[in-house]
């Protein structure tokens, strides 16, 4: 057993040193085993001559490329944790990240993306930032991080500033090697690195494989937002485990022309991060029968933490989503009112430099034991399998009765002309809260309209859940991970008021 | 009034009110409006009193339902005859 992501490649590069461990089709790059060791090396000893080692944090701002796997797998053999952010930010988010956490160090694929002089390392700008490390670090300070700490991923806080999720080797570990025993992964599969490196998701895209000496196929920010040049590559490259967001896939389903490519090397579809609607995962199922599909699911805080494999046939008349499925072997989890609990190997210990937030966001049970509150409402529904109700956040009390916005949007779903349905909920001076319904359609000029759209609501959905507003959008605004972002709704929402 | 100048003042009342973001298009005299899920009790109640404040009359309790306005055509009827009566 590793006791450092680091070690899952030395490891593999000393059992394979001569595979492929990592390629980028769109750059036409790649790296073997022994020659990503070599490049991560290079990387760690330009580090360490700036003193860095355990106990530092290191900035990495580059968008998909084999160098930015070199050097997250540099900056670990160092000790050090790593900060990735999203290189297309904002400069003043990125700013804000570098500085809450006080990094020693940023590897950049920009000359400009910090002040000061770079120097070159291993095809990256490397940033010394120890002296304003100091100053930005006063405040830092107040964090002890955690001993082992491998990275830090930073999430949008519901209000204000991102907040940076630590999570340690020993809780990164205890998520792969969940994934090597649920996914039997070995040295001949290919796994597909859709999300960014700053996103949960690619926690597996990159350790799983390296730890079995697989390989690494990078899904560039562009190449993986356009369905039908990215569908040739998934057969191109011989993918044979795909994970990324349900929205890709149903993309792919939908744009991807899949009936036209060989990909029959793909064994695993494992999607996370949103409700995957039914009718699109059929869609795809119908496109791709062969490969084993599973729903993953857990906040950045906890890695995966549940897994539900979806069945080989779905029943034709289900239409409700999935269950998320049953506790990951290396968690336990508990329901407080509704809420799902989780403690155990992969779960974080607190936010950088929060300690209020982190202390809101465990509940401590009689014995004094810490539990992960995942603000996620679940269902059990029978063996311990845990049906996803809906966030927390996105319960609202109508008339009286609770709503959950989720349902709301299974039940818009299922309109045959609906391809994308949000439910967001605005507080109304009148009635308390107004529900605005987003919806995307196909069927051009004989698409639902706002009168259809509320009587195939009353049919489907209980009439306190029926949409006070129909907006129809041209596409669904998504955040940079490719989800729906309901922020921006929102707002969209409270003006259109 | 007529019946067919009743009907456009309970239609803008109608989109103004449940049908905001709505095309005027999108609905006719017998589109259904409590059968179809577009009024329930509370919006029906709020029509009523709009409907009784704007044309002066009253309603009987029973003619609060689906049988009398369940459409922009039953209700100009019904609104229609009542202040004929």
């Amino acid at each position: 057993m590793s006791s450092s992501l680091a070690s899952l490649l030395s490891d593999s590069a000393a059992r394979f040193p001569a595979r492929v461990a990592v390629v980028d089709p769109s750059a036409g790059e790649s790296l073997t085993y022994a020659e990503l060791q070599e490049r991560a090396s290079e990387i760690a000893s330009a580090l360490r001559e700036l003193g860095i080692g355990p106990g530092d944090r290191v900035g990495l701002c580059t968008p998909k490329s084999v160098a930015a796997v070199a050097a997250i797998f540099g900056i670990l053999e160092t000790g050090a944790a790593y900060v990735p952010v999203d290189a297309a930010a904002p400069a003043e988010r990125n700013r804000f990240i570098f500085s809450d956490c006080g990094v020693a160090a940023l590897l950049a694929a920009d000359a400009g993306a910090d002040e000061g002089e770079p120097r070159q390392v291993a095809g990256l700008h490397l940033f010394d930032r120890r002296g304003r490390a100091a100053g930005d670090g006063a405040m830092a300070e107040t964090t002890q991080a955690p001993d082992g700490l491998a990275y830090i991923l930073y999430t949008s806080g519901s209000t204000g500033n991102p907040k940076g999720v630590m999570l340690t080797h020993a809780n990164a570990l205890s998520f792969v090697d969940w994934c090597s025993e649920a996914f039997s992964p070995d040295e001949h599969d290919r796994f597909s690195s859709h999300a960014p490196f700053h996103f949960d998701l690619s926690i597996l895209d990159l350790y799983v494989p390296i730890k079995h000496g697989a390989r690494i196929v990078l899904i560039g920010e562009a190449l993986g937002k356009n369905a039908r040049l990215l569908a040739p590559v998934i057969a191109d490259e011989k993918i044979s485990v795909w994970y990324s967001t349900p929205t890709v896939l149903r993309l792919l389903a939908e744009f991807g022309e899949l009936e036209s490519l060989d990909l029959g090397a793909l064994r695993l579809i494992l999607f996370a991060g949103e409700v995957f609607p039914v009718k699109h995962l059929r869609a795809l199922k119908a496109l791709l029968p062969t490969p084993r599909y599973w729903n993953l699911y857990g906040p950045t805080e906890t890695n995966v933490c549940t897994a539900f494999e979806i069945p080989q046939e779905i029943p034709a008349d289900r239409d409700s989503p999935f269950p998320i499925g049953p506790p990951c072997s290396n968690v336990e989890t508990m329901l407080l009112d509704g809420e799902l609990l989780v403690r155990g190997g992969p779960v974080t210990s607190g936010y950088w430099n929060l300690p209020k937030r982190t202390e809101e966001a465990f509940y401590r049970d009689s014995g004094g034991v810490r539990w992960y509150r995942t603000g996620d409402i679940v269902k059990d529904i029978g063996a311990g399998v845990l049906d996803y109700v809906g966030r927390r956040d996105r319960m609202v009390k109508r008339r009286g009765f609770r709503v959950e916005l989720g349902e709301i949007e299974a039940g818009l779903y299922r309109h045959p002309q609906v391809v994308e349905a949000a439910a967001v909920a605005v507080p109304d001076p009148e009635s308390g809260v107004s529900i605005y319904a987003f919806l995307c359609c196909e069927g051009g000029d004989k698409a639902p309209k706002t009168v259809q759209m509320k009587i195939f609501s009353a049919k489907n959905l209980l009439s306190y859940m029926v949409p006070d507003r129909f907006v129809f959008l041209e596409a669904m605004p998504k955040t940079s991970t490719a989800k729906i972002d309901y922020q921006k709704l929102s707002s969209l929402a409270t003006a259109s008021q | 009034m007529t019946e067919e100048e009743i009907k456009p003042i309970v239609k803008k009342y109608l989109l103004e009110e449940f049908l905001q973001g709505a095309d005027e298009d999108e609905l006719d005299d017998s589109t259904p409006l409590m059968s179809g899920g577009i009024l329930d009790s509370i919006s029906t109640t709020r029509l009523v009193a709009f409907l009784e404040e704007k044309f002066g009359v009253a309603f009987e309790a029973h003619e609060m339902g689906v049988d009398f306005l369940d459409s922009i055509g039953s209700i100009a009827e019904l609104v229609a005859e009542k202040q004929a009566a």
